[in-house]
């Protein structure tokens, strides 16, 4: 990965945000991936989403682990902070970070190496602490830059590019995250950006661990015929289970669906997710129902995309800890510190 | 042969042998602290299993009128109530003392030694006819013995029943049960036997001033006064006490007036990988974060550690040790983590590290953490040990500077990034290898893309040679800068000069002081310097320059300490001798005088005692 400056380039026709900035202000560096990677598309995708959601670039945090996806913070919004950590390892940072700093909008980029195999245990118990971020697997089932070995979402039967087929079975981080509890699973398609980049906006409103497990496939070691993390085979296989529409809290609902067949759910900040379900009796906020679903689709050898569950009303780290709503680093030292009366008084119990 | 049948007042130790999750470590407590309040040098050691109800635990105290207050092994008297322990028990009692047991069933001959005395109390029969219930029963033969102790030792029992009013004022029934218990005990030792015995207490003043409290909830308490707002942490013992301690002294003064809301957030992570991560996304965030551990967790945390000193991350790290390799002896005490600490993590890596030696120190050297890890946007260690963590330890009363301020360091606020044309993450700009960092979410020109991976003064990614080394000398400097700012060693010497010199660490400390003097009363004079921190400062070199033969005593098998010293100072391997113990148990004077022995032969044939 080396550092290439990307020249800033402003069309005078440019859209312009709330802010005033334009897509161009929400981008990074080059990226250095191979030509063609997914992994690209959901960056272009996270630019817009970020861009429509009118985002100080300073006010976002971009973590990653280690990994090809785990690179992309740096192609990005070059002017929010960013984190690339260790292997598997981005869930504890961005739960201190927030910890800490509870006002800042964070989106954490991972891979299925990253987040499946050495930092599997990370990824469930950020789920589970339902820490306030938008997390982002770009899944190719395949270890990129060490050169093309299986990763823990690569199916049985997948074969390698040397024709070796895959036979353990598969983890399925969307299954893995409806069963953990999560409060926002979503899955889509990194050849798909209308229907990500709404996800996305989503991600970024919900009030918790907004999870988004993106097949993004990999040009170099895992597009041939065989894969099943490949264009071809995502496009054939997708099956889109819910069209994700996000309202912003500024702008005026005015898709009109057909009565029964959308679902409205109004995020933590005021702003609107609208649900268009493609089959009617699929309930978004029914967990139980939702994984019954998905197995069946599965068993069919599709892929359900969309924004397949979603649960506002659930506390997130903050509300399990009770913290105060100030950021912590906003704290001054005489709040913090009880002072030499108190050291004196609380002695007199240890007499 | 210690002739304990002469008198001995305020000068002895005794230890109780009980059944671990009995109740005992209530009783054990009570009688510390009474024997505080009688004013006396006073100390206790638990000396635990890892289990929670079950196998056989016992409790040292050590009373002393010269302020010794070490670990001592020689036992005058042994409260024996554990029939599985009996035999090693009152093999440990020296010839001429006192073994307490329960009579109430007949001890066995195997067990009786003519040179100790034997004084049976029937405490389990006396509960069973005045106490209802097994739990009220085996919780009063613990009250009993501390009865039968008040009689013997001549433990002031108006400070024993004015605890227990303080204990149990909400609870009167069991006040009642405590009260009758003491005098059943108390009775039984009046109606049967000789007392006091030749080892006695007598009322003292020395603890005007003093508190008694353990290391891990000093520690605690320094992290709430330096302003830590972030806990992450990973049970293990002999560290949890610390977290306990920071959620109690959080929820006390940290809990907002008005919303009831925390001003902390405190993380139980999911493993000690977890809680490093923790540590390093707050204090990237500006908050001041810290994890407490042992060296388990060390060894977890260590690519972590290696994160935060390359991307200079602030981070405390809390190692309360333990006996090592692997899971070692959890419940035992070592100072096997020196070295890990010193260099945690792969690759060119050095760390701050500060040894405190009390719970006092645990509580000054927590806050200082905070400040040098912030001045140095580095981790640093604070390594204590399960003996100065999790016994209580009379210490001066703690003070407090209100006029303190966090040392930020180098932290840019929005008016000074405005005022830059560009800012560089890892430029050094004034030449003290610190260089400016910005907080996240502060002003748009001070972002910056932190990493582990390789990267240039501008904070680029870079696999360029001299670009990469440019930062690590930098970051070597740094570190090495830090030992000026350190807690300077503490130097004890003597009216003149010696050319004998002790460096010990930690814990090590109060065995050696009583270890130092004896010799002084032998005619050898030695001079003692203990390391407080670590990169050393040149105190440290000076006083190894200074001495012909240095004996560095310290608490693991590899002899860390002397080790570091050498790679890390000037002095030649032919001056530093080594004395070590590494068996789990806190130091004892024996110890030192033991592991001097050989080598002082000569010296003290010299004075011709």
């Amino acid at each position: 990965m080396s550092y290439i400056t990307k020249p800033v380039a402003r069309h005078p026709k440019m859209p312009r945000n709330a802010l005033g900035l334009t897509p161009r202000d929400y981008e990074g560096t080059m990226s250095t991936l191979c030509a063609g990677c997914g992994h690209d598309s959901v960056t272009a995708a996270l630019i817009q989403a970020i861009f429509e959601l009118d985002v100080e670039p300073h006010r976002l945090v971009k973590l990653s682990g280690i990994g090809c996806s785990s690179k992309t913070p740096t192609y990005f919004v070059r002017d929010a902070h960013g984190f690339n950590s260790v292997h598997g390892r981005m869930p504890s940072i961005a739960a201190g970070a927030n910890a800490a700093n509870r006002d800042l909008l964070y989106v954490g980029i991972s891979g299925d190496g990253d987040s499946l195999s050495i930092g599997l245990g990370q990824f469930c118990h950020a789920i589970r602490r339902n820490v306030n971020m938008l997390y982002v697997l770009e899944n190719n089932g395949v270890y990129g830059l060490t050169k093309g070995q299986f990763s823990a979402s690569a199916d049985i039967g997948s074969t390698s590019k040397a024709g070796v087929a895959n036979r353990q079975g598969p983890i399925d981080p969307v299954n893995l995250a409806l069963s953990l509890g999560a409060t926002f699973v979503a899955r889509s398609f990194s050849g798909d950006k209308a229907q990500l980049v709404p996800i996305l906006k989503a991600g970024f409103r919900h009030n918790g661990f907004a999870f988004v497990d993106v097949i993004s496939p990999c040009v170099t070691f895992n597009d041939h015929k065989g894969s099943t993390k490949s264009y071809a085979h995502t496009r054939e296989h997708m099956h889109e289970v819910i069209e994700t529409d996000f309202v912003p809290l500024r702008a005026e609902i005015k898709t009109s669906y057909a009565e029964g067949t959308a679902r409205a759910v109004t995020m933590h900040d005021g702003s609107v997710v609208k649900l268009r379900k493609v089959d009617d009796t699929y309930d978004p906020t029914d967990r139980g129902a939702v994984l019954d679903y998905l197995g069946e689709v599965a068993t069919r050898g599709e892929i359900s995309t969309g924004l397949l569950y979603l649960e506002e009303s659930g506390e997130d780290m903050h509300g399990f800890e009770n913290t105060v709503d100030t950021p912590l680093v906003e704290l001054p030292h005489e709040t913090l510190c009880p002072g030499s009366s108190a050291l004196a008084e609380l002695q007199k119990e240890w007499v | 042969m210690d002739q304990p049948s002469a008198s001995r007042i305020n000068d002895f130790a005794l230890k109780v042998a009980t059944v671990n999750g009995t109740g005992s470590a209530s009783a054990n407590g009570l009688l510390l602290q009474a024997l505080f309040r009688m004013g006396i040098p006073v100390s206790g050691k638990n000396v635990f299993p890892s289990n929670i109800q079950g196998l056989p635990t016992w409790y040292e105290i050590r009373v002393n009128k010269d302020g010794y207050t070490a670990r001592s092994p020689e036992f005058q008297l042994i409260v024996a109530m554990n029939p599985e322990s009996y035999a090693r028990d009152i093999e440990e009692v020296v010839s001429g003392g006192w073994v307490i047991y329960d009579s109430s069933k007949e001890l066995d001959d195997e067990f009786r030694r003519d040179d100790v005395t034997f004084i049976g109390l029937p405490l389990a029969q006396m509960c069973v006819e005045h106490f209802q219930g097994a739990r009220a029963r085996i919780l009063m033969k613990n009250i009993m013995y501390v009865g039968a102790l008040a009689a013997l030792l001549e433990i002031d029992m108006d400070i024993v029943k004015g605890m227990l009013e303080e204990k149990f004022s909400h609870k009167k029934h069991l006040m009642d049960a405590n009260y009758q218990a003491i005098d059943l005990g108390y009775n039984y030792v009046q109606e049967h036997y000789e007392h006091p015995l030749p080892i006695r207490l007598e009322k003292m003043d020395a603890n005007r001033d003093k508190v008694m409290i353990h290391g891990n909830a000093a520690a605690a308490l320094g992290c709430v006064y330096a302003g830590a707002t972030v806990g992450a942490w990973y049970p293990i013992t002999p560290s949890t006490s610390l977290m306990d301690g920071f959620t109690e002294y959080c929820k006390r003064f940290r809990v907002d007036p008005d919303t009831g809301k925390h001003n902390f957030c405190i993380i139980q992570a999911e493993d000690e990988l977890a809680a490093a991560g923790m540590v390093i996304g707050a204090s990237w965030m500006g908050a001041r974060a810290f994890t407490p551990t042992s060296g388990p967790g060390i060894s977890l945390m260590s690519e972590f550690i290696g994160l935060a000193y390359y991307a200079e991350v602030p981070s405390v790290f809390f190692d309360v040790q333990r006996t090592g390799p692997s899971t070692g002896m959890p419940t035992r005490t070592q100072q096997g983590d020196i070295m890990l600490c010193a260099y945690a993590s792969h690759g060119d890596t050095k760390h701050i590290v500060l040894f405190p030696g009390d719970p006092r120190e645990c509580f000054e050297f927590a806050v200082a953490a905070f400040d040098l890890t912030e001045r140095f946007q580095t981790p640093v260690f604070v390594v204590s040990d399960l003996d100065i963590g999790m016994n209580d330890w009379v210490i001066p009363k703690l003070e407090w500077d209100d006029s303190y301020r966090p040392d930020r360091g180098k932290v840019l606020s929005a008016e000074q990034i405005e005022e830059l044309e560009r800012f560089y993450r890892y430029l050094d700009v004034d030449g003290d290898h610190i260089a400016a960092r910005t907080l996240p979410g502060v002003h748009p020109k001070g972002s910056y893309f932190t990493r582990g991976s390789g990267h240039d003064k501008y904070g680029r990614y870079t696999e360029d040679s001299d670009a990469y080394m440019e930062v690590m000398d930098r970051l070597l400097e740094k570190v090495e800068s830090a030992a000026d700012h350190v807690p300077a060693p503490e130097v004890h010497r003597g009216e003149e000069a010696s050319s004998i010199g002790i460096v010990s660490i930690g814990g090590c400390h109060w065995a050696v002081l009583e270890a130092r003097d004896d010799l002084a009363t032998r005619g050898i004079q030695v001079d003692y310097l203990r390391v407080r921190g670590f990169p050393f400062n040149q105190t440290v070199d000076d006083f190894l320059a200074e001495h012909d033969k240095v004996f560095v005593i310290e608490q693991n098998r590899d002899e860390q300490l002397r080790k570091l010293l050498l790679m890390e100072t000037a002095c030649s391997k032919e001056t530093l001798y080594s004395v070590t113990y590494s068996g789990g148990q806190p130091l004892s004077k024996g110890h030192v005088l033991d592991g001097l022995a050989p080598y002082l032969e000569e010296a003290l044939m010299g004075v011709g005692s």
